[in-house]
Parts: structure tokens; C-alpha cells; sequence
């Protein structure tokens, strides 16, 4: 066969970072322009106090947006981790306080049953979406009412408090000046980066989200994979509940409760497609960052609450936008070679 | 036919110094195209040479870096799809573009619904729409949904589409790549009546015998250069080949090597699919048995049935002599059976994907290690596809979508062969390859067989069939009308069988068809019966690429 001469030039670095700056990157710089904004503009803003709050702050939202991650990428979402987060909150908590355990055993078994209550509940999700064919969006509807009707059932809306001194104090301890808490999202980052970029069900995940036909006539299950990014949505769920009660020294049925929304908006802003087959962990964890910085730049600037939401809701609407000229401009840019 | 010595008539479209640069490739440099009023003008060129840019540059789709059009003599840019509608420019492309929710009609009249009272007129949709699709030949209901029907009927669909506006320059890239004979010449039919009118037809193809019984006058294209623009009437295929492909081709298929069938791989009794008949065939080791038909004469159903694509209702298979449930396309790969699946955009290719990822996505067992991904093992094996198959792109890290889809096709065939499965199952293999191409995947094929492999190749393409096969079988009407050794091949024949099963069934029971979308051409029993009715009376072949012209 002839080789091909109008194959000209490979693609140049330069273009390749013009590349970077229109995927991730770009939100990186619109963090980075809303941290330089805030530290001019609020003085208390670009302490370190205020840094560890706001890793403190966007902990749990950064662990629930990397399961959602998962979820959006396959063109689904889960709208039930907020109460099913109360409900291993509530499951695992009594067991912190049961007599006779020693701290350790207790945190641990704690850990594992509110695991096991998140995976549950999306092995729940999953299969039905999967087995009837139900978007995923009404299952879990469905299951944010469940969960959190089970949570105040359970509890008969009381909430569960003294936990023991070790746990609490894990809850507050920092590591290199980082909360020992965050630290475990960066690492759930981490691990859900190397899953979607390294693994063959990372892979899957992304193909199922662009052309779920093609993956199934090419042999693979779809459908477990599909269940299994619910499973992983209630997994980082399990470690959000245990991680929730050991900053706050409580469990209570009505914990919370809109958390889906700020972990979807995460992932939007990370530069996800709802649509499934786009978006990164990398963004996911850019996109919590920015949500983080904006409340709480906002908060010492003393915006009120109304305006806030407001402003947060504008946030998303832009991102949005700036998505749809990203995508047409990083068109006409080279990709990875 | 037009005289282009004696004072040629002002073109309709003229383009000039046509440039389009992608990263990496240069799509288009400096070419021209002249289209007059009333002609069929051929586009040529290899896979990847720029054609279906052009056609996107003409649709207002892309824009050209530089040089400019005019259309009747005006300045003509279009901003957008709509404003080259307006202008008068239609535009059936390479891939599909239907709503598959949507139903036939309303597919067909989108860009302007036919309106009451300012609501949607039903009626008038599905009436209008009916006799559009009475026009193309497509014998199913208009309130059928689009996601239910064939390819070959989703092509026909795309070509409707643009029939009901006038238009002063009808484009259609590849539009008869998955269609058979009978079709294709109901196609050209079309195409006369619409030149007739003074319009100018692009018509962009790989098979060459169709360019030369339509066209009038052709241009080509050689890797985003204009080679040059010629009468057809002083050409001939050969140095139509030798222009595109820069060499002369020596043969159009690889010589045939008689193979010695080995053990049965592969058998189906009474494998029935979902609305279809029950069929029974068996595929031995070494062999290429090909798979004729008309449209919509059960061919894809069954392959896809065997393949666990979709269920079938009865029927069982052996794979080597033992039963298998293969009731998904895993049970089936994981039997060693694989299936190259029609429509390459829908069902086959992850566009956003890179080339490499799209080539070992069925094969990850061979790119993986405990299921972590071996980056260089992937790009290796995908480079490896990418030479042996000749895919044209700037690297094996490019989304399949920058891919032209001749390379495209290629991308999936490069996935089959990467799976290197006892039975490949290909339906429409060569959709969109040019001529050189063809030959060196025909080889492929039939090296596999001759390896050790059982082939099945389901296509439209009777020649390519008659060229490369040990053995035809030939559908017509969700059975199997005939079986044809190689000794026998004769395309007359093998017509008279594909078109048998619509003939000999009465007419009646014919059009109470009860599921028009998956029985839908052969339901067109008068349109099947005249042809076959022709071949039989006077000994010609009712093969259309051989007839030429013929106007009913
Ligand atoms: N959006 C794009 N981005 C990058 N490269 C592109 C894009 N579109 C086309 N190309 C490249 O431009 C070249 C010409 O492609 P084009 O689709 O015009 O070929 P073609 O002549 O229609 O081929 P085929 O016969 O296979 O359909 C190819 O090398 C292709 O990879
Ligand atoms: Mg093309």
C-alpha cells in the first residue's frame, strides 16, 4: 500500500499544552484566578487557618464526587448518596459506641459496615437500572426516599452521638498541616484516577459511555460494569458517612441531604459530560476544589447565604458554557500522541 | 450528456484552491471541482484523500482555510448546514445521521414539517413520506421507527431524505456502499430524473463499474491534491486506478487457491431470529463461504443471531460439534466466534476513543496484565494494525472520529483480526474501502481461511463475493434459497435465487408482511418480480453492474 504523504508534521508540544490548558488545565486556571480574587479581596482568605478549613470543607464532597465520577462517566447518576450516606452514618455509628470494643476494632468494623451499607444500596441501584432497563435517575430517586426513610426508621429519628475520644481525634488530626481526612480523599482520588486511566475497566467505563453498543458486540459485559459503578458510588459513599461522623461527632438520619447535588456539580465543573464518555478524576477534584474556594471566599467576604447559592448556581450554569467552547476549540487541537 | 468541447455550459458549482488543514494531516490542498447543470460528476480517490472533506466544505459543515465557490455564479460560503440548504445544496453523507427514536416520517421531513394550524399534520407527514418512500423503493411503514430498520434501509432513508427539495447540487458520498443491485439501480433511475432537472449530482463511490454506468464526468483526488477531471466516456477503470491509486492494480481479487476444508468449526440448525425463518448452515475450517442476498433478506439477522448480537427464538448451535448457548456477543467471543458488525458508527467504533483503544477493545486480554492496562503493548499492537492494514492516520492516539471512513471501516476489521477468533463472521467487510484497500483485506481474508479459520462474509457486493468465496449461500426472504459451490458461480444464477423467495410466495402474503421493518424490501414483491422475470426470459444477467442504462 502507499504510505500517506499528506500525513505531514506531528503534533507540536506547544499545541499539545494549548491542549492541556483547554482540558483540566482550564480549570485549574479558573481556580487559580478565584484563589488570587479572594486573597486580594478578603484578607483572612489566604491563611493557612483558612486553607486546612477549606480542606476541611470540601472533604466529603471530594469523596462523594469520585464515586459520582464513576457514575456520570457511564451516562448515569446517582442522585441517592446524600441519604445513603445517613444511612451507614447511622448503620455503622452504634457500633463505634458498643461496649467492649476496643477503638480500633470499632473504627475499623465501623468502616466496613458503612461500607457495606453504601456498596449495598448501589448493588441495589445498579441492578435495577441494568435489569429493567430503569434510568438511572428514577431508581435513584427512588432510593434517596429509601435511604432516607430507612436512616430515620432505623434511628427512630434520633441521632447517635459520643463517639469515642480516639475517633474524634482522628477526625481532627492533619498530617504535613492537612487534615488526616482530606488526605484520604486525595488518595481516593488517586486511586480512582489510576482505575479510569489504567485498568481495562477503566476503559470500559469510558467506551460504555460513548457507544454502549459497540462495547457489548465487542464481547464485554456492559451490564456488570455498569452495576459496578454504582457499587464504587456507594463504596466512596460508605467512606463519606464514617468520615462525616468522625468531623462532627454525630450520625444523624437527617445528615446529608443535597450532598448529591454538590458532587454532581463537581463533576460538571471537572468538565464531565452528563451524557457519559467525558470527564476526568483530575477535573472532578479541580471542580470540588472550586466549589470549595468559591463558599468560603465568598463566605469571609461576607456574602450572604441567598447570594451565595445564587452565585454557586451561576458557577455551574458558566462551566457549562465554557464546556461547550472547550470541546469546539480542543477540536481543532492535536491529541495525545 | 454534456459535450464539454463546444462551449461548455456555466457551471453550477465551481470551487477553487480548496485548503483544509487538520492536525497533523493536510485533508485538502489547493484542489477544484467544476459540477455543470444536469451532470453525474464522480469524485475519485483513495480512502482518506479528501472527498467526504470537500463534501462537509460544500455543506457548510467545515470551513475551508482558503479558496473560494461560487454556486450559479454567486459567491457561495455557507455558514452552516441550513444556509447550503437554502442555497440549495443537499447533502446525503458518508456516515448516518437519522434519529433512531424518531420514526420514518418524521425523519424524513425534520428540516421542515409539514404544518396545520401551526401543529405537526400528521397525516400529510405520513402520506408525503409514503410516497417518498415509494420513490426509493423502501417498502415499509412511515410510522416505523428508524432504530428498527437495516442499514441498507437507513441509507435509503438518508437518499429519501433529500428527494423532496429542489435542489441545485445533489452530493452523495458512497450512498450505494451497502446496497444491493437492485437498489442501487432504482438509485440510478433517481439520479436521471433529478439531472434531468437540470441539477448537478457529486457522486462519490468505490465501485468503480457504478461510477462508470452513472457518471458523466469525474474528478480525482490523490492524498488532498486534484489529480485531474476527465470525461468517463474516454477513460476506462484501469487508468481510473492508476490515477486514485498513483500504480497500476494488478488484479482486482487474489488469485484463488482451492484450500482443503478442515474439521466443522461452526454449525446452525434451524437458527431462527427474532422475525425471522429458521436457517441451517455449517462453516468448516479453511473455508470463506460467502453470504448473498437482497436487502432485508434476513442476512444480518442471522449472523447476528448466531453471534448472540440479538436473541434468536429457536434453533440451536455447534461449535465444533458440541452445542453452545451463545446467547451474547461474550459467549460468543468467548466460543471463538466474532463478528464484524454492519454499521461501523453504531455498533462498532468508540469515536472519541483513540484509533488503539478502539482496535484492542475486544482483544484487552492482550493489552492487559490482571487488568492493568499495558499502554506500550496496546500501542504496539495497534501500530501493527495500523501498517498491515494500511489505516491512514497521523497516529495510533487519534479519536477514530478524525479518520476518513474508508480508514475508519478498517479500524473495526483491524479489532476482528486483532481477536483472532476460529470463525469471523464479517458483514460488509469492505463498506467505504477503496479499490487497493479491498485487495489487500481480500487477501487477509483469505489467508485467515487458508491458516485454518472459517470465514462467513455477508455482503452486497456480488463480485466481491464471486471473487474471493469457496462457496454462496444465497438468501432470499430469511431462508436460504440455494447453496452455490465455486464451480458454479454465476451471477445470473445466484440472482435468480436471492430474488426466488419473493416470486414464488404469492403475492398477497407478500405485502401482509406483519413486521415491515425487519422484512422490508422483500415485501416489495412487484419490484423483485420484474427483473428476475427479465433475466429468466431473455438469458441476460440480471446483474445490474453488468446492464447498463436501462431506464424503465
Ligand atoms: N475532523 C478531522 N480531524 C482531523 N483529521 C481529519 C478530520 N476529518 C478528516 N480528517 C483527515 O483528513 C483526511 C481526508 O479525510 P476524508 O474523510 O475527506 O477522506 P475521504 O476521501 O472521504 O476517504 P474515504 O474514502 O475513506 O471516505 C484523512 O486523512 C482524515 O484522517
Ligand atoms: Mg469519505
Amino acid at each position: 500500500m502507499t504510505t500517506s504523504a499528506a500525513l505531514t508534521r506531528k503534533p507540536r508540544s506547544a499545541a499539545l499544552l494549548a491542549r492541556q490548558v483547554m482540558g483540566e488545565a482550564g480549570i485549574g486556571i479558573a481556580l487559580l484566578a478565584l484563589v488570587v480574587v479572594f486573597a486580594v479581596a478578603a484578607p483572612k482568605f489566604a491563611t493557612s487557618d483558612n486553607l486546612t478549613n477549606i480542606a476541611t470543607e470540601i472533604t466529603l464532597n471530594t469523596m462523594l464526587a469520585v464515586g459520582m465520577t464513576f457514575v456520570i462517566l457511564v451516562g448515569g447518576i446517582d442522585l441517592s448518596v446524600g441519604s445513603v450516606m445517613a444511612l451507614s452514618a447511622v448503620v455503622a455509628g452504634p457500633l463505634l459506641t458498643a461496649h467492649g470494643l476496643s477503638t480500633p476494632v470499632a473504627i475499623l468494623l465501623a468502616v466496613l459496615v458503612s461500607a457495606l451499607v453504601g456498596m449495598g444500596c448501589g448493588l441495589v441501584n445498579g441492578f435495577v437500572s441494568e435489569r429493567w432497563r430503569v434510568p438511572s435517575f428514577i431508581i435513584t430517586l427512588g432510593m434517596l426516599n429509601v435511604a432516607r426513610g430507612a436512616a430515620l426508621q432505623y434511628t427512630n429519628a434520633k441521632t447517635v452521638y459520643d463517639f469515642p475520644a480516639g475517633f474524634s481525634l482522628f477526625g481532627t488530626s492533619t498530617v504535613l498541616g492537612i487534615p488526616t481526612l482530606f488526605w484520604i480523599a486525595l488518595a481516593m482520588v488517586a486511586v480512582g484516577h489510576l482505575v479510569l486511566t489504567r485498568t481495562v475497566f477503566g476503559r470500559l467505563v469510558f467506551a460504555i459511555g460513548s457507544n454502549e453498543e459497540a462495547v457489548r458486540l465487542s464481547g464485554h459485559r456492559t451490564s456488570i460494569v455498569k452495576v459496578a459503578v454504582f457499587v464504587i458510588s456507594g463504596l466512596t459513599v460508605g467512606i463519606a458517612a464514617v468520615t462525616y461522623m468522625a468531623r462532627l461527632n454525630i450520625a444523624s438520619p437527617i445528615l446529608g441531604s443535597g450532598y448529591e447535588l454538590s458532587a454532581i456539580a463537581a463533576v460538571v465543573i471537572g468538565g464531565a459530560s452528563l451524557s457519559g464518555g467525558k470527564g476526568s478524576m483530575i477535573g472532578t477534584l479541580l471542580g470540588a476544589c472550586l466549589l470549595g474556594v468559591l463558599t468560603n471566599g465568598l463566605l469571609l467576604m461576607g456574602v450572604s447565604d441567598f447570594q451565595r447559592q445564587m452565585i454557586t448556581g451561576l458557577v455551574i450554569m458558566v462551566a457549562v458554557v465554557v464546556d461547550y467552547y472547550r470541546g469546539r476549540l480542543a477540536a481543532r487541537l492535536p491529541v495525545e500522541a | 450528456m454534456n459535450t464539454p468541447d463546444t462551449s461548455p455550459p456555466a457551471p453550477v458549482l465551481a470551487a477553487v484552491g480548496i485548503s483544509k488543514h487538520f492536525p497533523g494531516v493536510q485533508a485538502l490542498d489547493d484542489v477544484r471541482l467544476e459540477l455543470l447543470p444536469g451532470e453525474v460528476h464522480a469524485l475519485l480517490g483513495e480512502n482518506g484523500a479528501g472527498k467526504s472533506t470537500l463534501v462537509r466544505i460544500l455543506a457548510g459543515i467545515q470551513q475551508p482555510d482558503g479558496g473560494g465557490m461560487t454556486l450559479g455564479g454567486e459567491p457561495y460560503r455557507p455558514a452552516d448546514t441550513a444556509a447550503a440548504i437554502r442555497a440549495g445544496v443537499q447533502v446525503v453523507h458518508q456516515e448516518l445521521n437519522l434519529l433512531p427514536n424518531l420514526t420514518v416520517a418524521e425523519n424524513l421531513f425534520l428540516q421542515n414539517f409539514p404544518r396545520r394550524f401551526g401543529l405537526v399534520d400528521r397525516r400529510e407527514l405520513n402520506r408525503r413520506a409514503a410516497e417518498l418512500l415509494a420513490e426509493v423503493g423502501l417498502d415499509i411503514s412511515p410510522r416505523t421507527k428508524v432504530e428498527r430498520l437495516g442499514i441498507a434501509q437507513m441509507q435509503l432513508l438518508e437518499i429519501a431524505r433529500t428527494l423532496w427539495q429542489d435542489c441545485r447540487v445533489l452530493v452523495m458520498d458512497e450512498p450505494t456502499a451497502t446496497l444491493t443491485p437492485r437498489e442501487t439501480e432504482r438509485l440510478f433511475t433517481l439520479l436521471r430524473r433529478i439531472t434531468a432537472r437540470g441539477t448537478a449530482v457529486l457522486y462519490i463511490s468505490h465501485h468503480l463499474e457504478e461510477v462508470f454506468e452513472i457518471g458523466d464526468r469525474m474528478t480525482v483526488f490523490r492524498n488532498g491534491r486534484y489529480v485531474t477531471t476527465r470525461d468517463l466516456a474516454d477513460t476506462d477503470t484501469a487508468e481510473v486506478i492508476r490515477l486514485m491509486v498513483g500504480r497500476d492494480l494488478q488484479h482486482e481479487y487474489p488469485p484463488y487457491l482451492p484450500g482443503e476444508p478442515g474439521p466443522e468449526l461452526l454449525r446452525a440448525e434451524g437458527l431462527q431470529p427474532q422475525d425471522g425463518q429458521p436457517v441451517s448452515f455449517a462453516l468448516r475450517a479453511g473455508e470463506v463461504v460467502g453470504v448473498a442476498g437482497l436487502v432485508g433478506s434476513g442476512r444480518t439477522e442471522t449472523v447476528r443471531a448466531l453471534f448472540g448480537a440479538d436473541r434468536a427464538v429457536g434453533g440451536k448451535v455447534l461449535v465444533k460439534g458440541v452445542p453452545a448457548r451463545l446467547r451474547t456477543p461474550r459467549d460468543a467471543v468467548r466460543h471463538g466466534i466474532s463478528l464484524l458488525t454492519e454499521d461501523r458508527k453504531s455498533q462498532g467504533l468508540v469515536l472519541d476513543m483513540p484509533l488503539a483503544a478502539n482496535v484492542t477493545l475486544t482483544a484487552t486480554h492482550k493489552v492487559s496484565w490482571g487488568g492493568l492496562l499495558r499502554r506500550a503493548e496496546e500501542n504496539r499492537l495497534a501500530q501493527h494494525a495500523v501498517d498491515s492494514l494500511a489505516v491512514r492516520t497521523p497516529g495510533v492516539r487519534h479519536p477514530v472520529r478524525t479518520l476518513s471512513g474508508g480508514n475508519q471501516q478498517k479500524v473495526v476489521l483491524g479489532r476482528w483480526l486483532l481477536a483472532d477468533t476460529d470463525v469471523l463472521m464479517v458483514d460488509e467487510p469492505t463498506r467505504g474501502i477503496d479499490v487497493g484497500a479491498r485487495y489487500e483485506i481480500h487477501q487477509q481474508l483469505v489467508d485467515l481461511a487458508r491458516a485454518g479459520k472459517a470465514l462467513l462474509v455477508v455482503s452486497s457486493d456480488l463480485p466481491e463475493l464471486m471473487g474471493i468465496c469457496d462457496r454462496i449461500l444465497v438468501f432470499s426472504r430469511g431462508r436460504i434459497a440455494g447453496e452455490v459451490p465455486r464451480e458454479e458461480f454465476d451471477s445470473s444464477h445466484i440472482l435468480t435465487l436471492a430474488y426466488s423467495g419473493y416470486v414464488s410466495a404469492p403475492a398477497s402474503a407478500t405485502l401482509s408482511s406483519t413486521d415491515p421493518a425487519a422484512d422490508a424490501s422483500p415485501a416489495d414483491a412487484s419490484a423483485a418480480e420484474r427483473p428476475t422475470a427479465e433475466a429468466s426470459a431473455t438469458g441476460t444477467p440480471a446483474d445490474a453492474t453488468s446492464t447498463n442504462g436501462d431506464t424503465r
